[in-house]
């Protein structure tokens, strides 16, 4: 009985569990630009499969500054992260299944290592699209770096950058809290019923 | 006591100086300003669509701040863009006379849906090489123009009925049909000459026109018309000059009789007799041209022959109601009921009422017949004459609200009146010499009122002098409260005649930003710039080119000849908003290019002497525009420089 979980933390699996599935149908993150000559705005949406929105006029942008085309192919991400965050639904299931405490501790683990990873690597493709450049570039500022936020505004030449979580990824942001207090009421909860 | 005299024969010599004849000069009300001031960045109400006149265009205008928005060229070959100078536009301006690149470019009709403006089409005459032009209003090209056999001076065109059913074109200048010629006198012309009245039918899915049918009507001048609506529909009216048939110095010899006509057409019944199989074929040749937009090619296509009716023999399908003094504007109320006849040589106008004229059809209230056509009793159509209105009475448009706004000429005024009294309500002058006026909608069913715009022929000292050239004038005028008051003036390019305008969310919500590149099936298209090449076959070279920020490809090209016929197939790559690029080559004699995102389009080059040719760029489309220029060498005739060409890195490719 005193390893078993809790009532709610039992239903959080699930709502955690609906969380990560929505990002199947709604992006993750979102990346607004604008220019004097934008005025309308141009968008990039990650998915966790995909690129979409203005990457085209994005990509012809770039190549002033010799920055790389943005391609689908080229991120072998695409294919991980969703078999990653099968494997997290899958998991899931089975730690309703134990219905033991250190399964969810792990579970939550593995979702917190995975957000932390993502971030990371978003953070080094940014960082490799906004310094390696083509040295034959038509525009070359000296000193100047285009990466983009990680998360937040920053101005670049004449673009406006806004980086922020779409739908999907405040649905993980959400998975995370939930799994991350519902871990520390468990603990407290195991505490109290040791004492 | 001489000096006094002296200096008081001065003084009022001076006092009688400073008697100044009224000035025409007048200030615009106390709000106008802030009535038609659109801020930057904001849109204006309207879409104001303006006939060019002369300079065979139209004209898209905002209301009611008067900016100029765009310049559609229809009938006149425009080298700003390239329109009736690059290969795919050259066969919109073909005619069986051969290539026409100027017109007289008078009315414009929208499009009707249930007898108001769908959006979908603008409707464009040429006055002189009688055509009709229709422009989609999604991309704002001209896309098709049929030309009109047996028709000189298509003036009373292209008025339009309540769903597009039919645009009409109807003859000005009397002629003997099928070309043929004739001796110039008066016994000449009532023998030989015709006026026909051409239907022109309009595909309600695609707009695509074709010629019904044309009613074959006795010598005379077809002025104006006006499709019924509502009640009248089913019916067209023309107005109708020199019915005294005379062939030379109209200006007296035309202004003998007190009644012109004007000419009721039953078309429903006419598209009876023509489906009875009642009409005739003729034999004749004209063109019908259209832009395929996946190709955005046009291409011309001749036919050969056209339906006629003649009245004189299918008796109620034309009736005539005299109009005194020359008719102009021939004008239908919303309701359909009023049918307006503005004589301008008349010191009144003649409403005519739609049912008393059906009426006088059953009564056979005929007065006699013209050319076997029957004429019908004045008073037995009349609703009402507006007494003294002004002088020169030329178009009416309508509010909606059971009023009626005349424009007059020789006293240069907008004249209110009520259709349903007869009573003239408020006057205003006009800045000067009025023509046509236009109540947005106010052709239509439902208009939209607001504003009346005055399109003067006249226009003096409205604007900084431009030496003896002047801008023609139009002016704007608030039509919501009892009087009419004068908002603005904004000058205009041509000779505006008739216009349109519609409500801005009806079209610029479907206005094309780029064409798809995926779809462009041009044949000489590049899809990317691994599909560009250059193709020698015999003197004809071709040039698969594409343009991109801030390219061309391929930018060096040679083994060219003199002589050699060389076309540039350029392709804008660009998938992206307002990205035009722009294409000319040193000394070429027709014009430039430019080229939507997503098109192709083709100059073609004949070089007369050897020599490198520098290419560039003529749209700025980025920070690099001055670099997207490129070298055609051109070797003499008969030199063994092979062809290669290409761009940047890339190797040049040899010779297939």
């Amino acid at each position: 009985m005193k390893k078993k979980l809790s009532k709610t933390a039992r239903a959080s699996i699930f709502i955690a569990i609906a969380c990560i599935v929505t990002l199947w149908f709604v992006p993750m993150w979102r990346i607004d630009l604008a220019a004097p000559q934008y005025p309308e705005g141009i968008f990039m949406q990650i998915w966790i499969n995909d690129v979409k929105g203005d990457v085209d006029i994005i990509n012809g942008l770039n190549h002033y500054i010799g920055m790389k085309t943005i391609h689908k192919e080229d991120f072998r991400e695409f294919v991980y992260l969703p078999i990653a965050l099968a494997a997290f639904c899958l998991f899931g299931l089975v730690v309703f299944i134990l219905n033991r405490r250190r399964y969810f501790y792990i579970w939550t683990g593995a979702l917190l290592l995975m957000a932390a990873l993502s971030m990371y690597d978003f953070w080094k493709w940014e960082y490799d699209y906004g310094h390696n450049l083509d040295p034959t570039a038509p525009i070359k500022v000296p000193g100047m770096a285009y990466q983009p936020p990680l998360i937040g505004y920053k101005k670049m030449l004449n673009f406006e950058a806004l980086s922020q979580p779409d739908i999907g990824g405040w649905c993980f942001i959400t998975a995370v809290t939930l799994l991350t207090c519902v871990s520390i009421y468990e603990w407290r909860r195991a505490k109290k019923m040791n004492l | 006591m001489k000096l006094s005299f002296f200096l008081i024969t001065m003084a009022s010599a001076l006092a009688v100086q400073s008697c100044k004849m009224k000035s025409a000069e007048s200030a615009a009300g106390g709000d106008a300003a802030a009535r038609t001031y659109v801020a930057p960045g904001k849109y204006d109400e309207l879409y104001n669509f303006v006939s060019g006149g002369f300079n065979g265009q139209v004209s898209v205008y905002g209301l009611p701040s008067g900016r100029l928005l765009k310049l559609i060229p229809v009938f006149s070959v425009h080298p700003e863009n390239g329109y009736g100078y690059s290969e795919e536009t050259k066969p919109m301006l073909e005619t069986s006379f051969g290539f026409v690149p100027w017109d007289d470019q008078h009315h414009l009709a929208l499009s009707q849906t249930n007898g108001e403006h769908d959006g979908r089409w603008l409707f464009a005459n040429a006055n002189n090489t009688p055509r009709v032009g229709r422009i989609d209003l999604k991309t704002f090209k001209t896309v098709e123009i049929i030309e009109l056999p047996n028709s000189g001076g298509n003036h009373s065109s292209p008025f339009i009925t309540e769903n597009t059913e039919y645009v009409i074109a109807g003859t000005r200048f009397a002629v003997p049909i099928a070309n043929q010629e004739s001796a110039l006198d008066n016994d000449s012309y009532k023998k030989n000459f015709k006026s026909t009245a051409s239907f022109i039918g309009v595909d309600k899915n695609t707009g695509h026109m074709s010629v019904s049918f044309q009613i074959i009507l006795p010598g005379m001048d077809l002025d104006l018309s006006r499709a019924g609506k509502g009640p009248s529909h089913g019916w067209f009216f023309f107005s109708t000059y020199n019915t005294e048939q005379a062939s030379t110095l109209l200006e007296v010899n035309a202004s003998q009789k007190d009644k012109d006509f004007i000419v009721a057409v039953n078309w429903k019944k006419a598209e009876e007799y023509v489906k009875a199989g009642k009409a005739k074929k003729m034999a004749t040749e004209y063109y019908h041209n259209q832009l395929n937009e996946e190709t955005h090619t046009a291409a011309s296509e001749v036919i050969r022959e056209v339906l006629t009716l003649d009245p004189e023999e299918l008796k109620d399908i034309v009736y005539l109601i005299p109009c005194p003094k020359s008719p102009h504007g021939c004008d239908v109320d919303p309701s359909g009921e009023y049918i307006i006849g503005s004589g301008k040589l008349a010191a009144l106008i003649p409403v005519f009422s739609y049912q008393k004229f059906i009426k006088a059809i059953e009564d056979k209230a005929f007065e006699g017949e013209y050319n076997g056509i029957p004429v019908i009793k004045y008073e037995a159509a009349l609703h009402g004459e507006v007494q003294k209105p002004g002088l020169g009475p030329l178009h009416t448009e309508f509010d909606g609200k059971g009023n009626a706004y005349t424009s007059f000429f020789v006293s240069s005024e907008i004249v209110k009146w009520s259709i349903k009294d007869l009573k003239v309500l408020d006057r205003v002058p006009t800045y000067y010499s009025i023509g046509h006026l236009m109540v947005p909608g106010g052709d239509t069913r439902k208009p939209y009122g607001k504003y009346v715009v005055a399109y003067n022929k006249i226009t003096k000292d409205r604007y900084l002098p431009t030496g003896p050239e002047l801008a023609q004038s139009a002016q704007l005028y608030s039509i919501d409260g009892d009087k009419m008051q004068l908002l603005l003036d904004f000058p205009t390019i041509g000779e505006p005649h008739y216009a349109q305008a519609i409500p801005a969310e009806k079209i610029k919500d479907q206005s094309v930003k780029f064409y798809d590149i995926n779809k462009n099936k041009h044949p000489y298209a590049s899809p990317g710039e691994k599909a560009t090449k250059v193709v020698r076959e015999g003197n004809v070279v071709h040039v698969y080119m594409t343009a991109i920020r801030s390219h061309l490809t391929p930018d060096n090209i040679e083994g060219i000849q003199v002589g050699d016929e060389v076309y540039f197939h350029v392709t804008n790559l660009e998938q992206d908003w307002d990205i035009p690029h722009g294409f000319a080559i040193k000394h070429a004699p027709n014009a430039e290019l430019l080229i939507m995102p997503g098109e192709t389009s083709t100059l073609k080059f004949v070089p007369v002497k050897p020599g490198v040719y520098p290419f560039y760029c003529t749209d700025f489309c980025s920070a690099l525009h001055q670099e997207m220029q490129g070298y055609l060498r051109v070797s003499p005739k008969g030199s063994n420089v092979p062809l290669k060409w290409g761009t940047g890195e890339q190797e040049p490719v040899a010779a297939r």
